[in-house]
């Protein structure tokens, strides 16, 4: 069984955002890390190696210091990676993303692919169901729970009020929640393999069957029009009382804007 | 593509168990603004099996139109029936602008649409226009009208975004629940009804449903109280939201909470606010022992009045809070409750 897991390198947005003068986010100086969709997609992926001898590939797209997630992927126990990386596919949006990695996935050989549901910088949750409609294959989002039958993947599908358990021939595309696992934590012999193994890298040229207006800036459908920080309202009062007096206060506040 | 063809405002209106969410009305009334803005008029989608009935209640909310497509394939949501109805929908009927609801579904089945018939997809969109673009003109290039503009956040809500798709039709968004403001329902209003079915032969992308399990919660959905009183990690454990359900309770509003609190296995997710739980904008949002992470923030920021109660006062809940609490929830909130009751006896 061949599983791929699409991983994405994004900024740690829970240490807090840095911006630069110009209003533009500072990549540069904030952490960054695997994102914890894709995360829990790969533990997923490594599950089936310890119960089925899997083979898991790690797939990212980015610039060439993206080869930094794929060694952390495989000190956790995946087998390979693959980088894909070349100045034309930049600025992608989620279309030409998802054609640019469907484009690298055509040369990899898969039973399931696992992306996580969506990414902490751009919360888009779209390349996975995108990739899967590139390469004809059926997709399963949300996933909770996943399990092998035979040929088939048999997932718990999140929705808000219920979940389903869906069952789909494999190959398949599985997107991952964060609560799908608890991620292991790298080994100090993986660490020594992913030391030395030997990363993929693939250019514009490696991509099978995606024609170039369909990749970075110029093949992306949406197009930004303006950015900016959000304008948050503001604090209102704050106030330290003792107990009794903070009752009195919110009640005050509550009677003055008509609520009670 | 001819962009001169697209023409239309048209909404994916989402029903589970032929019950029509919310977020169909919420886009058909966000659809009525841009349709005025171009001078045209706004079309419903309603997918399903045995959903012509509910067509009618579209009309009350606004719908010009209203688009059927019935089938038994269609019954419970999956992928590839829907993307198939949905882009053939957009194939025959060639609208301008689609938008589907930021929903488990929408989400799922918005980027399977958007890329079958290759258009641009903007993803939680929290404001819609009609606009130029781009925004102000830039020698050498063609300023576009009547084009879409989304807005949405991203990097956690830390910064916002406005996206537009000059080349491509339809232009896709899907919308947050909660955001868009529904017309005023007006019974008795009749839907015209067109019906289409494109045809449904099972493939290998047709995923098999072995059990659909509900969960048992008898609560109202937090996105329809008019008070929330959500609590956090801060409160410590399940047994302490027992005071929050009596606060809720006598001000007749619903506990919800944070992400943490979901996390830590204390409530169910349905009844989380945030980026990846809910967007509310209730009339009163009590934030009690919520620190305020900024994904919290972006699913509650728009509430009418803010009321924290956290004992740090750096806790950033006290940025957006109009009335900041610093104390010890413990002993201020069953005090609030006590004191409010005997302020609403007095009040009957």
């Amino acid at each position: 069984m061949k599983v791929v897991v699409c991983i994405k390198q994004v900024p740690d947005t829970k240490g807090g955002v840095k911006f630069n003068p110009d209003g533009t986010l500072d990549r540069a100086a904030m952490m960054t890390i695997m994102n914890p969709d894709d995360k829990a997609g790969l533990e997923a992926a490594l599950r089936l190696k310890d119960q089925y001898g899997a083979e898991v590939t790690v797939l990212t797209m980015g610039l060439p210091k993206a080869e930094d997630v794929l060694r952390e992927a495989i000190a956790m126990g995946a087998d390979k990676g693959v980088l894909v990386t070349d100045r034309v596919l930049g600025g992608a949006d989620t279309w030409a993303t998802s054609q640019t990695l469907a484009g690298a996935l055509r040369n990899m050989e898969y039973d399931l692919i696992i992306t996580g549901r969506q990414a902490i910088d751009g919360d888009t949750a779209q390349v996975g169901p995108q990739i899967s409609e590139h390469l004809n294959i059926p997709v399963i989002s949300y996933a909770q729970k996943l399990t092998i039958e035979g040929d088939s993947v048999v997932v718990e599908r999140q929705y808000d009020d219920r979940y389903h358990v869906l069952k789909a021939k494999m190959p398949c595309l599985i997107t991952a929640l964060a609560e799908l696992n608890e991620p292991r934590y790298m080994t100090p012999g993986g660490i020594f393999d992913a030391c030395k193994a030997e990363i993929t890298v693939w250019g514009r040229a490696d991509l099978k069957d995606v024609e170039d207006s369909n990749l970075g800036l110029k093949g992306s459908p949406t197009q930004i029009a303006k950015a900016s920080d959000k304008v948050r309202k503001g604090a209102g009062e704050k106030v330290t009382l003792d107990p009794g007096e903070s009752v009195d206060y919110i009640v005050g506040k509550l009677k003055e804007k008509h609520v009670i | 593509m001819n962009l001169e063809e697209y023409k239309g405002v048209y909404v994916f209106a989402q029903q589970v168990d032929n019950c029509i969410n919310s977020i169909a009305f919420e886009l058909i009334g966000k659809g009525k603004d841009l349709a005025e803005a171009l001078g045209t008029e706004v079309t419903a989608v309603l997918v399903g099996s045995g959903v012509k009935g509910l067509a009618d209640e579209l009309a009350e909310y606004g719908a010009d139109k209203v688009i059927v497509v019935d089938d038994p394939e269609l019954k419970e949501y999956r992928t590839e029936p829907y993307a198939h109805a949905l882009a053939s929908v957009i194939e025959k009927y060639k609208p301008e602008i689609f938008l589907v609801g930021a929903t488990a579904i929408g989400r799922d089945l918005g980027p399977r649409v958007s890329a079958r018939i290759h258009t641009g997809l903007t993803a939680d969109c929290t404001q819609l226009e009609i606009g130029d673009f781009p925004l102000n003109p830039v020698p050498g290039k063609e300023q576009k009208h009547n084009q879409l503009l989304m807005t949405r956040p991203a990097f956690g809500g830390n910064t916002i975004a406005t996206i537009a798709c000059p080349d491509f039709r339809p232009q896709m968004a899907t919308v947050r629940p909660g955001v868009m403001q529904k017309r005023e329902r007006k019974a008795g209003v009749k839907a015209n009804v067109e019906e289409f079915n494109p045809g449904f032969t099972p493939d290998h992308k047709y995923v098999e449903i072995l059990e659909v399990v509900k969960a048992v919660s008898n609560t109202v959905d937090i996105m329809d109280a008019k008070i929330l009183v959500s609590g956090g990690r801060g409160m410590g454990g399940p047994e302490n939201f027992k005071m929050l359900e009596d606060l809720a309770e006598v001000l007749g509003g619903q506990v919800s909470c944070s992400r943490a609190v979901v996390d830590a296995g204390w409530k169910p997710k349905d009844l989380q606010v945030g980026q990846t739980g809910k967007t509310v904008r209730p009339n009163v949002y009590f934030a009690i022992g919520i620190s305020g992470a900024i994904q919290h923030l972006a699913g509650m920021e728009e509430s009418d009045i803010i009321i924290a109660i956290n004992k740090d006062e750096t806790a950033p809940i006290f940025d957006v809070a109009d009335y900041g609490v610093v104390g010890d929830l413990n002993k201020i909130v069953p005090a609030l409750t006590e004191k409010l009751r005997t302020e609403l006896a007095k009040n009957n």
